[in-house]
């Protein structure tokens, strides 16, 4: 009966950050290497477990891979969360309303523009990389006001998703015209950046990318309040002061920008943004985003670091992150709709 | 008794592209504190149309709307969400929150940036939820309650909102005829023992009507007639609400009737 109440929010916490710790040392333990968990104790304490090799894997990849996913995880729960509120409705999230492949579209464009030559998604530049992010931002923002114009004409959420496969189809389908002139290279690489992997940020480019994201997730939590009001609908919203207006803007901007940056070092990542808000308001028993915020970044961190755990663990080099989201996301989603008559938030 | 809300000589109806539809003008009302009043008239009257004027959601196509002598257009958004609180029949998505954090949200006009409400804060909303009589569903989600009880604690998100107007759109629909009565009494108490402005829309008319304490009548000729309610009950000008001919007024059970002779 006692909707959400401050102990089950401690509970929630505890757990989500125990689980955040324990995925921590799993993802720095297990690896196509296998590296004793002294040595890597001594390496994170600025030590040399004596092998050069090692020393390496750990500080030049699998540190840099958990940061990535952590703060990866929270930005796409995130962004599903302001997604689905601000959309009022509980099914909207980066991936499906298609954010994630008009920011891929972007991600695309700069790389063919640049001739499809560059070693990795990212050249070693600084401009390639920068470029890169802005062609993600660009594209994610025309998506998102696509989204904008349709969801003022259509009122219906269900229809406002079909839109956002449909731009998803459509931007495909630009990315495969574009792919057609472009370098075999170019091709090779964009399909395997498009399976999605935390692997792509290297140190030098995890300042830019931890202070976008840590930028978006702070922007964010300062929205708590008109987030609440806006869950009374835009008339409520307004009458408690809210220019509701501006502060759609404001999310749908943040929204975009943390899709964005993800999208561009990490490939479109699916469900995550869809999932976690729904694992957090079941497992707190809440709509209230003073609540669901922090717990809902936790969450994102913890699956997408399960995530990276589990695309380490095959036998045959790495598993695309893409292959594992929907295993992990298909199940809740067909629990929810399933159960949308039990479920509060949907009452 | 002070007039809070007045409007002079305004017009509303509705923007579509380019054209304009005025549905109601020249309307000058004014409402008092301390006074319960109810806006009764057709569907298409246009009676939405005005309370959407009146709180703002859509701007007057002519005149003005004062809010204790303040033009509402030249107000802030926030200044008016202090003055003016909503009831609507907008579907919400708060069924996860609990009816004393839905209550809470009342609050946000008083809160600071981030909305973290100090022990004052919390006292208001104890008070409101005791107000109309749901504290003991305060820890329960809202979506457990009956509509009767939404009902309820939307009112008493109004109040706690602590604005001197309340504007409520069919407050009694979907309820049941003891909520029906028990909201109505609700509100009268609020206005009368509070001192609230209240402004409702309904189509219950009723015994409960005589609770109010006048009528803001829309003719079918689109005119706006306002009276204490003890008056026009007893006038012909409620006859001239509905353009069908098969109703009459009977302001012995105070509820329109059949013309037809029961046989």
């Amino acid at each position: 009966m006692n909707g959400g109440g401050s102990h089950r929010f401690t509970v929630v916490t505890v757990v989500l950050v125990v689980v955040l710790l324990a995925l921590v040392v799993l993802n720095l333990l297990c690896g196509s290497v296998d590296i004793d968990s002294g040595a890597v104790w001594k390496i994170l304490t600025g030590g040399s477990s004596g092998n050069q090799a090692w020393d390496t894997i750990i500080m030049q990849s699998r540190v840099p891979m958990i940061a990535t996913a952590l703060l990866a995880g929270a930005a796409l729960a995130i962004s599903g969360l302001l997604l689905q509120t601000t959309f009022n409705n509980p099914l909207a999230g980066p991936s499906i309303l298609g954010v994630s492949s008009g920011a891929g579209l972007g991600v695309a464009v700069i790389m063919l523009a640049m001739g499809g030559s560059v070693g990795s998604v990212f050249g070693t530049s600084l401009g390639s990389y920068i470029a890169t992010l802005l062609g993600a931002f660009i594209g994610a923002g025309v998506v998102l006001l696509i989204l904008i114009v349709f969801s003022s004409i259509v009122r219906s959420s269900t229809m406002l998703l079909i839109i956002g496969i449909l731009v998803s189809y459509l931007t495909s389908s630009v990315v495969q015209l574009l792919n057609s002139v472009a370098t075999e290279e170019g091709v090779h690489n964009y399909v395997s950046w498009g399976f999605g992997s935390f692997s792509g940020v290297s140190l030098d480019q995890m300042p830019v990318y931890a202070t976008l994201i840590v930028l978006g997730l702070a922007a964010s939590v300062l929205m708590v309040k008109p987030l609440n009001a806006l869950l009374l609908g835009t008339r409520y919203a307004e009458n408690l002061g809210i220019n509701t207006h501006r502060t759609r803007s404001i999310l749908l901007l943040i929204t975009g920008v943390l899709t964005a940056v993800v999208t561009a070092f990490c490939g479109p990542i699916g469900f995550l943004g869809l999932v976690v808000p729904h694992i957090a308001r079941l497992t707190l028993g809440t709509s209230n985003h003073s609540k669901l915020m922090p717990v809902t970044m936790l969450a994102g961190a913890d699956v997408a670091l399960l995530c990276t755990w589990v695309s380490v663990a095959g036998k045959h080099g790495v598993i695309p992150i893409n292959a594992i989201t929907p295993i992990i996301g298909v199940p809740i989603i067909i629990y929810i709709i399933l159960n949308r008559r039990r479920i509060q938030y949907f009452n | 008794m002070e007039a809070i809300l007045t409007t002079h000589d305004l017009a509303v109806g509705y923007v579509h592209g380019k054209h304009t539809t005025t549905l109601l003008q020249g309307l000058n009302l004014s409402l008092n504190e301390g006074e319960l009043v109810a806006l009764l008239g057709q569907n298409g009257a246009g009676k939405s149309t005005l309370l959407r004027a009146l709180t703002c959601a859509s701007r007057p196509v002519d005149g003005s709307i004062r809010l204790r002598g303040k033009n509402v257009t030249e107000m802030s958004q926030h200044e008016r969400s202090r003055l003016i609180g909503l009831v609507s029949t907008e579907r919400i998505s708060a069924g996860a929150l609990t009816v004393r954090e839905l209550v809470g949200l009342g609050r946000q006009p008083h809160t600071g940036f981030l909305g973290r409400m100090s022990v004052q804060d919390r006292e208001i909303v104890e008070a409101a939820l005791a107000d109309v009589g749901i504290e003991n569903k305060a820890a329960s989600y809202v979506s457990e309650l009956s509509d009767g009880e939404r009902q309820k604690a939307m009112i008493a998100k109004a109040l706690a909102q602590e604005t001197p107007v309340i504007v409520l759109d069919e407050p009694t629909a979907f309820l049941d005829a003891a909520s029906r009565i028990e909201t109505m009494n609700l509100l009268a108490s609020l206005a009368h023992d509070r001192g609230k402005a209240i402004l409702l829309t309904t189509h219950d008319i009723s015994r409960s009507l005589l609770l109010t304490d006048a009528l803001w009548l829309i003719t079918k000729d689109r005119t706006v007639v306002t009276g204490p309610t003890g008056e026009m009950v007893q006038s012909a000008v409620m006859n001239e609400v509905f353009s069908s001919q098969a109703v009459r007024f009977n302001p012995e059970t105070c509820d329109y009737e059949s013309c037809e002779k029961k046989s």
